[in-house]
């Protein structure tokens, strides 16, 4: 009864229309991975050493059992490609994706366009962490400098949590307040550091700045279970997402459990973050252009918005990273420098095409 | 019988007590105002029902069921909300907008079917809304986002529907056209129907009875005749008014005159 209620004639074209709208946008995912799929082993092949396509196909395929294919290539290059390029790129697509992600969930759940992964107390938590970490003997960095900006992250925003809970309820104004609040003393404490240790500066504003450049597999076995899980969580939660877009007192009354669904967004949207800037830093811009980039083209329906922004995300970052690591090579470019230099002036482009409302 | 029935109920925020000892019933096909000046606890009273707020004393029964032991979805599926002025997400469509009040019908995790849809096409259909399906909420006027929203009550396909103030800031136009809709539900969806007025014509016009609430508590109720007159409107709001019936149907009607005795001294 219903379906043929839809198909007849003296429905609207824009009722009509709206199961295929939704098939569009996931159109737009399936072509978004294959986007991802191509980005991935076109950045694989450059680099220092260009390696041919044809190489690298090969290379690829070889690692598949049966095929029976010889290795015909140095095996620098195999070191290049499997030990080198890929963990750094598949890292830099987690952390892509992990920041979009984040970012519109902020976006969402604080219903504030000027949201961003690092709103309230991560980025400045995770930063005097790394910072401690630098300041710790040689040996330990490599374990601690991580280590020391996820506990920092995590446990900045469960600060700003307790501070701005009121009972059973979380006001979300109280929550932005304490998090810039705790936010700028965390960061009076990191800057002294960074001064009274001058030798050390140079590698903390490095890190400050975001890089993949000691990106290894080790790294990419750690954060995975944490983006994975955490943005699965999020994804679940589009349709509250979408309906706690009204207020408060209207989502309740459309029968979502609003403070839990805060709670678990928070909470899931924190672990990712912490997770993306533990190895490669505070790496500004992702997390707020991509979520507004994807909600210009494809609208604000959570449900599409937050697997296009993984998606984006991570073809973002990655196509970032190769550049900072091409356009001055050897030198590397910090990647924040990237992402702000290139993500600005396409995000201004989309503003400009688009003169409507955008949030 | 389908009633929805508040019990000595008091309601507030934190320890600040809004509302006290409030009792009335109502039913399905009876359209009922909930009338009272600024501040008197109209808008709390909404939000008690919907269980936005917990009552600190007393109960609220919708068909037998206790409002504050239930849960948000199910509640949802029995109570919709047509809040006043409420921001609306700019960028969704009307019908998305419409959609929404499937939510308690799918949960978290299920997407729409073809029944959902055909409902919310339904109940655009009623509130005359079709037209904006595809438009972006941010293009719409004040009384066609309040359509919209009532439209979307009408997808929770709820038992009871409450609007809190429906027609502030509207033209008079849209305060006859969403007030005409709502009564048009009430008697022809069978729904029970509570509305919060701050006009007293208006709720002496469209509701079969009315409660009148003065500082937190229920100072009458009863038909229009009965509550709307020159000294309960002295006693609740302060204000020296003229009711006279309405030349049509009879209904009590306020009439205003500017207290003209300070001018009248200046000219002396």
């Amino acid at each position: 009864m219903a379906l043929e209620l839809l198909k007849s004639a003296a429905i609207p074209q824009a009722v009509r229309v709206y199961p295929s709208l939704l098939r569009s946008r996931l159109y737009a995912i399936v072509g978004l991975a294959l986007l991802l799929i191509v980005v991935i082993i076109l950045t694989t092949a450059v680099g220092s050493t260009d390696i041919p396509l044809a190489t690298l196909r090969d290379a690829f395929l070889s690692k598949i059992p049966f095929l029976n294919i010889q290795q015909a290539w140095a095996n620098s290059v195999e070191t290049i490609i499997f030990q080198i390029r890929l963990p750094r790129l598949i890292l830099a697509g987690l952390v892509g994706a992990a920041l979009a992600v984040a970012g519109t969930a902020y976006q969402g759940l604080f219903r504030n366009p000027l949201a961003d992964p690092y709103l309230i107390g991560v980025a400045q938590g995770a930063a005097l962490g790394a910072v401690i970490g630098f300041l710790l003997p040689a040996t330990w960095q490599t374990a601690s400098i991580p280590l020391l900006a996820f506990l920092g992250a995590v446990l900045a925003v469960a600060f700003v949590y307790f501070i701005a809970r009121v009972g059973k309820t979380l006001p979300m104004t109280t929550l932005i307040l304490a998090g810039v609040a705790l936010g700028a003393f965390l960061s009076a404490i990191s800057y002294y550091l960074m001064i009274a240790s001058a030798d050390k500066l140079h590698g903390i504003i490095s890190w400050l700045l975001g890089t993949f450049s000691m990106a290894s597999w080790w790294q990419v076995a750690m954060v995975t279970p944490y983006i994975f899980s955490g943005i699965t969580i999020i994804w679940l939660h589009a349709r509250a997402l979408n309906v706690m877009q009204l207020d408060e007192d209207q989502a309740q009354q459309l029968g979502i459990n609003v403070e839990q669904v805060k709670l678990i967004l928070l909470a899931a949207a924190t672990l990712i973050t912490a997770a993306a800037v533990c190895f490669c830093g505070i790496i500004g811009f992702v997390g707020i252009i991509i979520p507004h980039a994807v909600r210009l083209v494809w609208g604000p329906d959570h449900r599409f918005l937050l697997p296009l922004a993984t998606l984006s995300g991570a073809t973002f970052l990655i196509l970032a990273d190769a550049a900072a690591r091409t356009l001055l090579a050897p030198t590397e470019i910090p990647i924040g420098i990237i992402t702000a230099f290139l993500g600005a002036p396409f995000f201004l482009y989309l503003l400009r095409q688009k003169k409507r409302a955008i949030f | 019988m389908l009633t929805l029935r508040l019990q000595h109920v008091s309601l507030g925020y934190g320890k600040r007590t809004v509302l006290n000892d409030i009792s009335f019933q109502t039913m399905p096909g009876e359209m009922l105002g909930i009338i009272g000046p600024n501040g008197s606890g109209k808008s709390t009273l909404i939000k008690g029902i919907s269980h936005v707020i917990t009552p600190s004393a007393g109960h609220i029964f919708l068909d037998g069921l206790n409002v504050a032991g239930t849960s948000r979805t199910k509640l949802a599926r029995l109570i919709a909300v047509v809040p006043q002025n409420p921001p609306l997400p700019e960028l969704f469509t009307a019908f998305e907008m419409v959609l929404m009040g499937r939510t308690p019908h799918l949960g978290l995790f299920r997407y729409e079917t073809e029944k959902d849809y055909a409902i919310a096409y339904r109940a655009m259909q009623l509130t005359n809304t079709l037209q904006l399906a595809q438009r972006r909420i941010g293009e719409l006027s004040g009384g066609e986002r309040q359509r919209i929203t009532i439209a979307r009550a009408l997808a929770q396909e709820p038992m009871a529907i409450l609007l809190d103030e429906p027609t502030a800031h509207l033209d008079i136009n849209y305060q006859i056209e969403t007030l005409d809709l709502a009564r048009k539900l009430c008697k022809e969806q069978k729904l029970i129907v509570v509305t919060t007025l701050h006009d007293l014509n208006l709720a002496a016009q469209y509701c079969d009875r009315l409660v009148m609430l003065s500082n937190g508590k229920i100072h009458s109720e009863g038909t229009p005749q009965n509550v709307i007159n020159v000294q309960a409107i002295k006693e609740v709001y302060g204000a020296d008014v003229y009711v006279y019936p309405h030349p049509l149907n009879n209904l009590p009607t306020t009439f205003v005159a500017p207290n003209r005795k300070g001018a009248n001294h200046q000219k002396q």
